[in-house]
């Protein structure tokens, strides 16, 4: 792996599906990268499709998938084509893994939990039943749940030890990436703020990398250097952390920032009127135009994506 | 409204829900066209028969459409009565009083012979009784005399395989064979004789001895295949026991499983939504109701109580609301009733009741539509249960009562086969019928199970 | 606003301006033994205080399990307090029978946190509009209808015509929980409790519901009781924040001085926590106290978060629990600190 080359990279990936009503475009040409022993998040509203994006990185598709093309760099290597059984062996949860969303509901009712963060280790590294228990403990260790848990049911925790687990669960095959779906949604605030602890602790003292997915914007500050915000099944923006949380580029992404509720700054809430648009008939043009209050008359026609800075937006606002 | 017109458009989506749906309404159709052509009161009139009724059919015999599947023709009852004009009637003054010629004229052409041949005699007459005399020609030529009788007052039959003259004058001119074969074949026929084809005929000539005398008669040749479905031990014709099987059965199968399925479930509401003592007892109840037998405790009802119809239902309802339906509907109330809006009905005053049936129930009725559909052929088949075990209504002409004959008289012994499989394959059919109806529902109802 | 119900008779020596007072309330769930018997009480509300004035918006804030939603549901009148007292309007309704809390119900307007749920999918808005005011005896369909409208206009859903025929699943998260909000305040109450109202809601959208809660307040001079565990979105809505923590109030006191100057450990913990976007959050780690919150069967003798308090004073918050000290106007906090 070479110094400097990214995690993973992404360049065009679409995944389309076919329902009863038409087409939905999920993942609409969507590019970006996460560099070694770094933290990305995928910012968006609910159906923007980022949730879909996971799915396409880690090849776990639906039967109804209508097109899926793109390119996705794993180290450096096109894994894209590899086939299925080759993919599993090697990409899925060895390379790359995943704490999917309300994992911490998803834990199997009837085994242990111990049981359940050996699984991985067992049916993708080929280690032993005793080897793997080993390393769960140890990754026990990492998040941060007492040993003696190992032993006990996923009803016996609270939701925060669950979503340790989860976590756990993701690490153990010691994956370059972990995708992290809404980890701490649901959680109260403390715990929120001690499982984002546990995951920077994960970071520093371990060679990986995540892509968080969330619509939390200040919750995703915790953790990342880099941000990608997502609309409409489109990138729209990519920033390193510093810039976007105090000059994002993309209007949806200052409007994002203006409606987080601040605590000890006196501002008056914005919001974005309308709804973002169906993944089933996107208009032609620039999605986020009839919400956009910097809206002209090129926006008509769907914009490129451009380099600014070193940052990537997709806004005619920034072509000269 | 709006989920129904979504409901069918769903429906168009899968080819079994088509099949079934199609089955169900072939029912209800042949259901309607059988209570409108043969009211109530007339199809157990004309079950319960008397030879009256029915002597012009012959016994036991299939359908006529078997015909096409044999080479070799069976024969169809021939029915000429003078009453009608299908005789020709000559009457001639004699003496004190009249002569009377009946000539009947038939073309046989089957393959086989008649089963009887019996000729039906309505006579009125003021002092004494006419006198008949009858006989028969064959295609050949030949004449054979039948037989000689006096003629009583109103109705008398004469049937030729009950003379033993007739037999024994056919033995002597014919051979070792039954008076209908005897009648249609020449004399020294060979091993496996076939009837002769051609135009046949029947004189009666009666002499009366007073003017005002009426002879008529009925010259009837049993076939040995009838109608569309045959006829039973009773020479009926079983179509009507199969039409009016149908509304029968339909009726028998929904009332009973409509009303089990929303008892039951209106049981399981308040059950749920009362919780505590009222729901302890209800699921005890429950819990000892689903240990008993149903097909044996209504055995015993029908044995020793009543088998009318309405009590059975009755029975049958009552005990099957108590069962492991209530479990289920139980399970997903309780789901229901965590669900916020009932909570905001509570805090808005919503009397108990109303929550019960404004908020819990219609949550539940899309579960409840396939049950109650998948469950009328169970007790469709419960009532032919009971029918074929010999309890079943004892006037209404059903599709298990006609089992129950058939097995009765011996059916499968000897080769009577549609008699059964006439009524099962109509059972098969509606069970199926309501089967995928009832899935396919199910799979719209419920789209969890659906496919992508 | 006509009255369907029987008015009570309001108790004597409550000042008039005080719509809600909890007074010493305790809520305990039982558990119950297999069979018979009690195994032990889940003190879920243990001994909570507060006034509540007229036109007030108080925010009670607490994490999962505080029992703030159990005391939310026993002001509703939905749950009957094991000890203690609450008077509505000068009325103890915590003992009201069926009957009488009819006359409550009509006075308060309760908004859910899960708008979907909060709706009956096989109702449209009309009807289930129509619902709690044929509960209230409204017999008048016009009437109704007129009242209906009246409610859709102010959550401005309009116009209100399209809406009426709408089903749950056709409407978006957001108008949703203006529905809900709607059927809250049909019958022009004087109290609204607000579940969680935005949680469920996307992040743009919470500002639209909260700036609508928020006008509706101001316009109708509405007492609100804001529950929520986001302390971020209260500065938007409440005059004053109660702090909630295993089942006791453990600070109460103006927005602006107890988010500036809060004085319970437990506040500090958990202003500590809210992240607001800023990227330096990604290089250092939060303070977050150890533990978790206790058990509600058997909390801890003396204060409840002694366990996990970095300033706890052996033998003193161990033993005994703390009353409420003045640490500023208006604001108390029930901590050995400020003794």
């Amino acid at each position: 792996m070479r110094e400097g080359e990214p995690v993973l990279r992404v360049e065009d990936l679409i995944l389309y599906f076919v329902t009863t009503k038409g087409v939905v475009q999920a993942v609409d040409k969507v590019s970006l990268s996460v560099p070694h022993n770094q933290a990305i998040v995928i910012l968006g509203e609910s159906g923007c499709g980022k949730s879909s994006l996971a799915r396409a990185i880690l090849r776990l598709l639906p039967r109804n998938v209508y097109r899926y093309t793109g390119k996705v760099y794993l180290d450096g290597r096109d894994v894209m084509e590899l086939d299925e059984e080759n993919f599993a062996r090697e990409v899925r949860w060895v390379g790359i893994s995943m704490v999917p969303q309300a994992a911490m509901n998803a834990l199997n009712p009837v085994l242990r939990v111990g049981d359940q963060v050996a699984e991985p280790a067992i049916l993708h590294l080929g280690v032993s039943k005793e080897e793997a228990w080993e390393m769960a403990r140890k990754m026990f260790d990492y998040v941060g749940v007492p040993e003696g848990f190992l032993q006990r049911y996923p009803f016996e925790l609270s939701g925060g030890m669950r979503q340790r687990v989860a976590i756990a669960m993701a690490l153990i095959t010691m994956p370059s990436l972990i995708i992290l779906d809404e980890p701490t949604s649901a959680l109260d605030v403390l715990t929120q703020a001690s499982i984002m602890n546990t995951l920077k602790q994960i970071k520093q003292e371990m060679p990986i990398s995540y892509m968080l997915i969330t619509h939390d914007i200040a919750t995703s500050s915790d953790l990342v250097e880099h941000v990608a915000v997502m609309y409409a099944g489109q990138i729209v923006e990519v920033s390193k952390a510093d810039t976007f949380f105090r000059q994002p580029l993309h209007p949806y992404s200052r409007k994002l920032l203006a409606a987080v509720p601040r605590l000890y700054e006196k501002q008056a809430l914005e919001f974005i009127p309308g709804r973002p648009p169906s993944l089933l008939n996107p208009p032609t043009g620039c999605r986020f135009a009839d919400r956009c209050p910097s809206r002209f008359d090129r926006c008509a026609e769907e914009p490129p994506t451009l380099s600014v800075d070193g940052h990537l937006v997709k806004c005619w606002l920034y072509v000269t | 409204m709006q989920t129904i017109k979504d409901a069918l458009q769903e429906i168009r989506r899968y080819p079994s829900a088509i099949a079934g749906l199609f089955i169900v309404f072939l029912l209800v159709v042949v259901s309607i066209y059988a209570v409108i052509t043969i009211p109530y009161q007339e199809a157990i009139t004309l079950w319960r028969g008397g030879e009256g009724t029915w002597r012009n059919l012959p016994r036991t015999v299939p359908p006529a459409w078997i015909n096409y599947f044999r080479s070799q023709k069976l024969p169809e009852t021939i029915a000429l009565d003078s009453r009608k004009g299908a005789a020709e009637r000559q009457e001639e003054p004699l003496g004190q009083g009249k002569s009377v010629t009946l000539l009947y004229t038939f073309d046989y052409q089957a393959d086989d012979f008649p089963r009887e041949i019996n000729i039906f005699f309505e006579t009125s007459f003021q002092e004494r009784s006419p006198f008949a005399s009858i006989t028969w020609y064959t295609p050949d030529g030949r004449e054979i005399p039948i037989t000689d009788l006096a003629l009583r007052t109103g109705s008398s039959s004469f049937r030729f395989n009950q003379d033993d003259k007739l037999l024994r004058r056919i033995r002597r001119q014919i051979g070792d064979v039954p008076v209908e074969v005897g009648l249609f074949v020449a004399p020294d026929p060979p091993e496996n004789p076939r009837p002769l084809k051609g135009t046949y005929q029947v004189k009666i000539q009666a002499t009366a001895f007073d003017p005002q005398t009426q002879i008529d008669a009925e010259l009837v040749v049993y076939g040995k295949v009838y109608g569309i479905a045959g006829t039973d031990h009773l020479r009926r014709d079983l179509k009507i026991a199969l039409l009016w099987g149908a509304p029968v059965a339909l009726s028998f199968g929904l009332l009973a499983a409509a009303g089990t399925t929303i008892t039951t479930m209106i049981i399981a509401a308040i059950g749920v939504w009362f919780s505590g003592l009222v729901d302890n007892l209800i699921q005890r109840i429950t819990e000892v109701v689903m240990m008993l037998p149903l097909l044996p405790i209504l055995i015993m009802v029908g044995t020793f109580y009543s088998r009318s119809i309405w009590v059975i239902l009755g029975v049958t309802i009552l005990l099957s609301i108590f069962g492991s339906g209530i479990k289920t509907y139980r399970a997903v109330f309780m789901q229901v009733r965590e669900s916020p809006y009932v909570e905001a009905a509570q805090a808005y005053g919503a009397s108990d009741w109303r929550i019960i049936f404004r908020y819990l129930v219609p949550r539940i009725v899309p579960m409840l539509i396939p049950n109650l559909v998948t469950l009328i052929p169970t007790y469709v088949f419960l009532e032919a249960s009971l029918a074929v075990l010999g309890l079943g209504d004892p006037q209404l002409p059903t599709w298990g009562k006609v089992i129950q004959d058939a097995v009765a008289n011996g059916a499968p012994y000897k080769a009577l086969y549609y008699w059964v499989l006439e009524p099962a394959a109509l059972l098969m059919v509606t069970g199926l019928g309501f089967a995928m109806l009832g899935f396919s529902l199910d799979r719209i109802f419920n789209p969890r199970l659906r496919e992508m | 606003m006509n009255d369907f119900c029987p008015i009570p008779e309001p108790v004597p020596g409550v000042p008039e301006d005080i719509l809600l007072s909890v007074q010493d309330v305790r809520v305990w769930f039982e558990l119950r033994r297999f069979g018979l018997g009690i195994a032990g009480y889940v003190r879920a509300v243990d001994g909570v205080n507060f006034d509540l004035r007229r036109g007030e918006a108080i925010a009670i804030v607490g994490e999962s399990g505080c029992g703030k939603s159990s005391l939310m549901r026993t002001i509703l009148g939905l749950h009957r307090p094991r000890e203690g007292r609450i008077l509505f309007d000068r009325r103890d309704i915590s003992h009201f029978s069926r009957k009488e809390l009819c006359w409550y119900r009509n006075r308060v307007g309760y908004v859910q946190q899960d708008p979907y749920g909060a709706l009956p999918p096989f109702m449209n808005t009309r009807t289930l509009l129509e619902e709690p005011l044929i509960v209230a005896q409204m017999r008048d369909r016009h009437q109704r209808l007129e009242r209906i409208h009246k409610a859709l206009e102010e959550v401005k859903m309009t116009p209100v015509e399209d809406f009426l025929t709408k089903f749950p699943h056709q409407l978006s998260g957001g108008q949703q929980q203006r529905v809900v909000i709607a059927r809250a305040i049909l019958m022009d109450p004087q109290l609204l409790v607000a579940d969680e109202p935005v949680s469920m809601l996307d992040a743009s959208v919470r500002v639209e519901i909260l700036t609508l809660l928020r006008e509706l307040q101001e316009r109708h001079r509405l007492s609100v009781m804001y529950i929520t565990h986001d302390l971020s979105t209260v500065r938007y809505f409440s005059e004053r924040i109660f702090v909630m923590y295993a089942g006791k109030i453990v600070e109460k006191g103006p927005v602006d001085d107890l988010i500036y100057n809060p004085r319970h450990p437990y506040t500090w913990a958990l202003l500590a926590a809210i992240p607001e976007p800023d990227a330096e959050n990604a290089r250092r780690f939060r303070q977050v106290p150890p533990g978790e919150p206790p058990s509600l069967i058997h909390p801890p003798p003396g204060c409840r978060f002694h366990p996990r308090c970095e300033r706890m004073i052996a033998g003193l918050c161990d033993v005994q629990e703390p009353p409420e000290f003045e640490v500023g106007p208006q604001h108390q906090a029930a901590c050995w600190l400020y003794q």
